[in-house]
């Protein structure tokens, strides 16, 4: 029991779970120590929301051993219930309740008394800026105000462990900024957060840690500066309209870049890992480009993506292995038509 | 450290039985509340569980009714308003299925079942509401009755008993409708599958003519079946005629039910993915 007061937060080992022939987990080791963000990082498929899930007691594992806090999530799991919080890929409330009725009915089925629960729920809607549509039904809230009060409900019981699974996916980017900003805040109080997601850079922002999952394994794990140094800094990109001109061009650029450059052949877009050259190489690329007289689309420099991680791990992108459930909607890729705009998006953000 | 470790080792223990049940009964509560409010917000989910029988009882009365032939005193109507209330109360699992379907959908059931609530009382706080909004429809259809001419015959004891026994049979389609709702977990199909069950499961009984007007193939599953079992006893408690033997064999089937059902409904819950 020692181990429930000093030992991390969460501890998971060689953790497993099949789905018939699926092997969805293959042995999955985690560690999180208290009151810091771990952040799951990987594409649809790649069994981030299947180990919540198991850690959150909703599934048994095949085999392996996950605790959370000390709470052995098969043997105690009415235990780990008692200090854990769930916010999923989906807000999990009564759209026909206001807010302040979701928040004062979890409230109850926490053991509040009724004033405990609307106190509770008042602070909650007040520490998520919903004071002012406490009393309408929770089906007139924007997609940004629902999910920030699936995330007060996750909230109500005080848990020491939160899991939060993919809580920006289908949310506007405005929307996304402020839920960061909640995650942040609930993380300085010193919170332990398990976050999944698909994007690095909201890892990024949020996570101490970042582990990244593929085909059910944690190919990779380390801080988010670690991680970007494996994809070698910055990424140069452009699209190469002609596609004859692909392998003039790659043969071009390819003393500007850290390692091979990436042709992606649906999209005819060309990209490189420039390493911390940066703003030099952009210069060299279009002087290289130019002297080479292939004629480009779209090209800038933006910070690495989940694809460029996964495409330093592992050897290829960071393909949909699965169909997308409902909800994930935004592509990580970003198609050839929004080139220009996928290659600025990302940058101006402070690292 | 050992003090640490020995509240937290009183903690793994978990709350008393006592407190454990205490907890089961107010989550149950909780969350039948719950669900009323779900239904007072939302008019339409009243109208249309109370509209459809309406409907078929002015068809039936004024449409249909005048081509079947009764042998009970009274007529049609009083032939027809034991079993329209019988298949209200069988109807009324839609509304158990598809909210069960849509909040496994939405996730509602996975937050409801990763926190330190009662296992049992989404269900128990489902099939409580349910039955509450089941017997609110079968008192409307009552009064809409009264409306077209039906008379309860038996006086008071075996009305009430009678609306008693529509309300289990309701209770039990419920149970099935909740294993089936968790189990296919999808809101279209549920509704589907539910009218393909419950309309010929309702329809091949004696709640709407007399079974020997079939052909003999159908009265061998029409008089066999329980919605035969429960509308008969349900229809000699309204208006008269002998009672024992239906009302046996339907608490039988129900008893039945309940035994299988509901413990299937249960463990699609606890597994419900």
């Amino acid at each position: 029991m020692a181990e429930a007061s000093s030992g991390p937060a969460i501890q998971v080992e060689g953790l497993t779970k099949s789905f018939g022939e699926v092997r969805a987990l293959r042995g999955i080791n985690l560690s999180v120590p208290r009151g810091t963000v771990l952040g799951v990082l990987g594409p649809n498929g790649a069994g981030k929301t299947t180990a919540v899930r198991i850690l959150t007691t909703l599934l048994r594992p095949d085999g392996g051993r996950a605790v959370v806090e000390g709470r052995d999530v098969v043997r105690a799991p009415a235990a780990v219930r008692r200090i854990i919080g769930l916010s999923g890929q989906s807000a999990a409330i009564q759209e026909e309740l206001t807010g302040k009725e979701n928040l004062e009915l979890i409230g109850r089925l926490y053991h509040l008394s009724w004033p405990d629960a609307r106190s509770r729920a008042t602070e909650l809607l007040e520490q998520f800026d919903l004071v002012d549509a406490k009393d309408r039904p929770a089906k007139t809230f924007s997609g940004g105000m629902q999910r920030r009060l699936d995330l007060a409900a996750s909230l109500v019981g005080h848990p020491k462990v939160l899991f939060l699974d993919e809580p920006t996916t289908g949310l506007d980017p405005r929307s996304r900024l402020g839920m960061w900003g909640v995650i942040r805040t609930l993380a300085a109080r010193g919170t332990t957060v398990l976050l999944t997601t698909q994007y690095l850079d909201e890892a990024d922002e949020l996570a101490n840690t970042i582990v990244v999952f593929d085909h059910g394994q944690v190919i990779a794990q380390g801080t988010a500066e670690e991680l970007k140094s494996q994809v070698g800094g910055d990424v140069l990109e452009f699209v190469v309209p002609d596609r004859s001109r692909i392998n003039d061009a790659v043969a071009a650029i390819k003393p500007l870049g850290e390692g091979e450059p990436h042709v992606d052949q649906d999209t005819a877009k060309i990209s490189v890992g420039v390493g911390s050259r940066s703003s030099d190489a952009l210069i060299d690329a279009v002087r290289s480009l130019d002297a080479a007289e292939v004629v480009t689309h779209g090209l800038a420099l933006r910070r690495p993506s989940l694809d460029d991680v996964f495409l330093a791990l592992t050897g290829h992108a960071a393909e949909d292995d699965a169909d997308a459930p409902e909800g994930k909607r935004r592509g990580r890729r970003q198609g050839s038509a929004a080139a220009d705009d996928g290659a600025k998006g990302r940058r101006g953000k402070s690292s | 450290m050992t003090a640490i470790a020995a509240d937290t080792g009183l903690r793994e223990t978990g709350p008393s039985p006592l407190t454990s049940a205490k907890w089961a009964i107010s989550d149950t509560l909780t969350m039948t509340r719950r669900n009323l409010i779900v239904w007072y917000r939302v008019p339409a989910y009243i109208f249309f569980s109370v509209v459809q029988p309406v409907i078929f009882v002015l068809i039936f009365r004024y449409i249909f009714g005048g081509a079947i032939a009764v042998s009970n005193s009274g007529g049609y109507v009083q032939f027809l308003m034991p079993g329209i209330i019988a298949q209200t109360a069988a109807f009324a699992s839609f509304g158990t299925a598809i909210a069960l379907a849509q909040e496994l959908q939405k996730g509602v059931i996975d937050r409801l079942r990763s926190m330190p609530m009662a296992r049992s009382a989404v269900l128990a706080g489902r099939l409580v509401a349910d039955t509450i909004r089941m017997l609110v429809t079968i008192l409307i259809i009552v009064a809409v009755g009264y409306a077209v001419g039906f008379r309860f015959t038996g006086g008071v004891g075996p009305a009430i008993a009678m609306i008693v026994l529509a309300t289990v049979f309701g209770l039990a389609i419920c149970c099935i409708a909740a294993f089936t709702g968790l189990a296919i977990g999808d809101e279209e199909s549920v509704q589907s599958f539910g009218l393909i069950w419950l309309f010929p499961l309702t329809f091949i009984s004696s709640a709407f003519v007399p079974i020997d007007t079939m052909p003999g193939w159908l009265q061998a599953f029409a008089n066999n079946q329980p919605v035969t079992f429960v509308v008969d006893a349900m229809r000699a408690l309204a208006i008269g005629g002998p009672i024992e033997a239906n009302l046996l064999k339907s608490i039988a089937w129900l008893a039945g039910i309940f035994i299988v059902f509901a413990p299937l409904a249960v463990r699609a819950y606890k597994r419900a993915a």
